[in-house]
């Protein structure tokens, strides 16, 4: 019983088998291409200052997101979502605290 | 090459210091008594088939305790020292360099090493048999967790013999825990114990996340969850959203130190007040990481004890869970001197006393289920007697250092460190020795003595009183933390020595504790009833200590206090639930890679600490190669056949 839930931990939620070798290897080659681009444009001063911390940070939360949906099988959870549940969670806190954050330093006297 | 080798041993070791001395022969010795009565005994393979390498909720919950209690006691004699040489003005017992260690080592062992492991202690002894289940969700990440908590706690202690201990505070403020400030190893030590017993404690959180989601008995809704592991949950979850801060900060402060980059340090365009920030975004929710459990503790012995079903369980459970999201809103008022500006100063001055309110709820919870209640107060609902107040008045200077313009005058006062002690010690050291008390006769099959018991609660509860309350006048009569000497002129030393007393006498508290253990261990009767306190919670269902595999058949709950309402029906002469037949049970095999594993990180650290590659690169080698061998590793399982089952229940039945 105990091992059990520990051997097939991912199976307890999402019966049936994770994802296929297709889905497997777009989520590869995507997470691949949002590698290199953000490496591109810094390792060759395509961009500097801001466009290049947004082109950055956007690929940042693509990866992220990629991450999520062919590896973390995130849609294909079962109810009740705890995975979404608890990732809603986690992104909350992180705004709250990257957010946060800045506020806090920007209005540090001793930053300026 | 002889004068090499004492060169060498005279920086590794910590020399000098007749108390450090003293300690080594100490603890050469008790190295010396342990191996050979494991040896005399022919105790080596019982030792490592039984406990190292168990993978079983229950005696991966006594390690803990285990290694707690003695941490506790490090931990205390760190505090007595400190207490001794600030008994009298111009002391020169301990020079401010030792001083500066110790209260170091004092932090970061009660807190990391004594707090985090007492209560993983008890969210391992406790929730598999609150729930129904046979053991938590992955029983060989929770052996694990143990080991990566154990030699990380080992790592820094060694450092109070070998290299020399950390004396930055418990939280490394940089510049000061720089390798500009801090060129020694103690620094070192500071960051690998912590980043490795950290890994564990994530795991942990891991684990019990899962374990109360996934693996509750069939019937247990989650709003039919015992309160206690409704505390876990929120608890775990807390874990698992602030260890990851901890864990980026101390490497970032690693970096810095070990690569020389700039994360905090003002020159290269860092910023010390950044770690600041960083390190109390964890380090608020970590406070309430270690109380909340302690809530969840109180409400089960208060509703025990006074017969009565827990007071508005649904507030409860909002209090418990908005208190875990809320604890990640309030960080600032760490630092309100900082210079942040005043609007900040207001938001997070008001988010603190916002989170009062749900605390606030819980204490009328608490008492609302004592009114009209037949109530009885056996040691667990004394400590839980002794909590209440205490907590309330720690509580309510808690609101006072909130209030920001105030802030400015307690800060880094001996006000705030009478608060926090108010809440550490009143909250959560008086919450886990009430748990202890409770589930004693659980783990152990008998009870504590309960006449030692009274005295070592009397002593603790004077003791605090007379140690902490004369700090918080000190704190107004100016005297800030961690100085480790005054004068006579300061018109302190009364309350000073006052305070010393207090805290001797909480020593001898604890003295009596173990004796108390001890005590009980010879001569207290075996409980066979498997529900000594007439309890309301499944785990009290079966016999004492649990079988290994905890429920012969699993229990289906339709109710809240499930096992009080079971037994209800049986006085009222209803017959027992049918009992399905018994069915082999599932259970995970033991395996010594956790405890290889944790070596493997010791050794890497330590190599790290002293930047010995050839040593450390060889212990992460390791560290891979456990990992590899457990990927492929199939044979993790096997079934108890019934008649195994039958023959441990009918013995257990006998005893009872
Ligand atoms: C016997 C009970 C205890 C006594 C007598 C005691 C005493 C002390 C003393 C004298 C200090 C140093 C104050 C200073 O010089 O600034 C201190 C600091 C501290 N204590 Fe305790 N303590 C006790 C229990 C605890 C417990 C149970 C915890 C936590 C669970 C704890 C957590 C801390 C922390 C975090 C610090 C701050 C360390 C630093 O300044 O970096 N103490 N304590
Ligand atoms: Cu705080």
């Amino acid at each position: 019983m105990a091992q059990h839930s520990a051997h097939d931990s991912h199976g307890g939620h999402d019966q049936g088998a994770h994802g296929s070798l297709k889905s497997y290897l777009t989520g590869f080659v995507l997470s691949l291409v949002l590698t290199v681009i953000p490496l591109l444009v810094v390792l060759n001063d395509w961009l500097e200052g801001t466009p290049a911390m947004v082109v950055l940070l956007g690929s940042a939360v693509l990866q992220f997101v990629v991450q999520l949906l062919f590896f973390m099988h995130l849609r294909e959870e079962g109810k009740p979502r705890y995975n979404l549940m608890t990732l809603l969670l986690g992104i909350f806190i992180l705004v709250l605290i990257v957010g946060g954050s800045i506020w806090i330093m920007t209005y540090n006297q001793v930053a300026h | 090459m002889l004068d090499q080798i004492k060169e060498f041993a005279s920086g590794f070791f910590v020399t000098g210091d007749p108390l450090i001395y003293g300690a080594d022969v100490a603890i050469a010795m008790t190295m010396i008594a342990v191996v050979s009565v494991l040896t005399y005994f022919k105790k080596w393979t019982w030792l490592w088939r039984e406990w190292l390498t168990t993978v079983d909720h229950k005696r991966i919950g006594i390690m803990y305790v285990i290694a707690s209690l003695l941490m506790l006691f490090r931990g205390g004699v760190d505090a007595l020292l400190m207490r001794l040489q600030l008994a009298v003005p111009n002391n020169d017992f301990l020079t401010p360099e030792h001083y500066n260690a110790i209260f170091t080592t004092h932090g970061v062992i009660m807190i990391l090493f004594m707090a985090m492991p007492l209560m993983f202690g008890l969210f391992n002894l406790v929730v598999p048999l609150q729930i129904g289940a046979r053991d938590v969700a992955f029983p060989f990440l929770n052996s694990l967790s143990f080991w990566l908590f154990f030699f990380g706690a080992m790592l820094f202690n060694v450092s109070f013999v070998i290299g020399g201990s950390p004396d930055a505070g418990w939280l490394s403020y940089p510049p000061l825990s720089g390798k500009a400030f801090s060129p020694g190893v103690g620094q070192d030590f500071y960051i690998w114990g912590i980043q490795i017993s950290g890994i564990g404690s994530l795991a942990t959180g891991i684990n019990f996340v899962v374990t109360i989601l996934k693996m509750r008995a069939p019937g247990m809704k989650l709003f039919k969850m015992p309160m206690f592991t409704w505390s876990v949950l929120s608890s775990s979850l807390t874990i698992l959203l602030a260890f990851p801060i901890l864990t980026v900060t101390i490497a970032l402060l690693f970096i810095d130190r070990y690569f020389g980059a700039h994360f905090f340090t003002l020159d290269g365009g860092g910023n010390p007040m950044m770690y600041i920030n960083l390190i109390w975004m964890w380090g608020h929710p970590e406070v309430y990481i270690v109380v909340l459990p302690a809530f969840g503790i109180f409400s089960e012995i208060v509703a025990t004890f006074s017969r009565k079903r827990l007071f508005g369980y649904a507030s409860m459970v909002f209090a418990l869970m908005s208190i875990a999201v809320f604890s990640f809103t309030t960080w600032a008022h760490h630092f309100f001197t900082m210079g942040s500006g005043a609007d900040v100063n207001a938001f997070f001055a008001i988010t603190t006393m916002a989170i009062a309110i749900p605390t606030g709820v819980k204490v009328f919870n608490w008492l609302f289920t004592m009114y009209r209640g037949r109530i009885s107060f056996p040691t667990p609902m004394m400590w839980t007697m002794g909590f209440i107040p205490c907590f309330i008045v720690g509580g309510m200077t808690g609101v006072m250092l909130s209030v920001a313009p105030a802030d400015f005058q307690f800060h880094n006062s001996y006000f705030l460190i009478a608060h926090f002690h108010q809440v550490l010690i009143g909250g959560v050291a008086f919450g886990y020795f009430a748990g202890l008390y409770y589930w004693w006769p659980k783990v152990f099959g008998f009870k504590l003595n309960e006449k030692i018991g009274k005295w070592a609660f009397w002593l603790w509860n004077i003791g605090f009183y007379v140690c902490f309350m004369p700090q918080y006048a000190l704190g107004l009569m100016g005297m800030t933390r961690r100085m480790s000497t005054y004068g006579w002129d300061r018109g302190w030393w009364e309350l000073n020595l006052t305070s010393t007393i207090g805290g001797f006498l909480m020593g001898i508290g604890f003295l009596f504790q173990v004796w108390q253990i001890l005590h009980s261990i010879k001569f207290m009767e075996k409980d066979t009833t498997g529900d000594p306190w007439d309890a309301r919670t499944l785990e009290w269902s079966i016999p004492s200590p649990a079988p290994h595999y905890n429920f012969a058949t699993i229990p289906v709950v339709d109710s809240k206090d499930a096992w009080w309402e079971e037994k209800q029906r049986l006085v009222q002469g209803e017959a027992p639930k049918p009992k399905p037949p018994l069915e082999p049970i599932h259970m995970p095999k033991n395996s010594g890679i956790p405890f290889i594993m944790g070596f493997c990180w010791f050794v890497a650290g330590f190599g790290l600490v002293f930047d010995w590659l050839w040593m450390a690169i060889p212990g992460l080698l390791g560290v891979a190669g456990c990992m590899l061998a457990h990927s492929f590793n199939y044979n993790t399982d096997y079934y108890i056949p019934v008649d195994e089952i039958k023959a441990t229940e009918a013995a257990a039945r006998r005893s009872v």
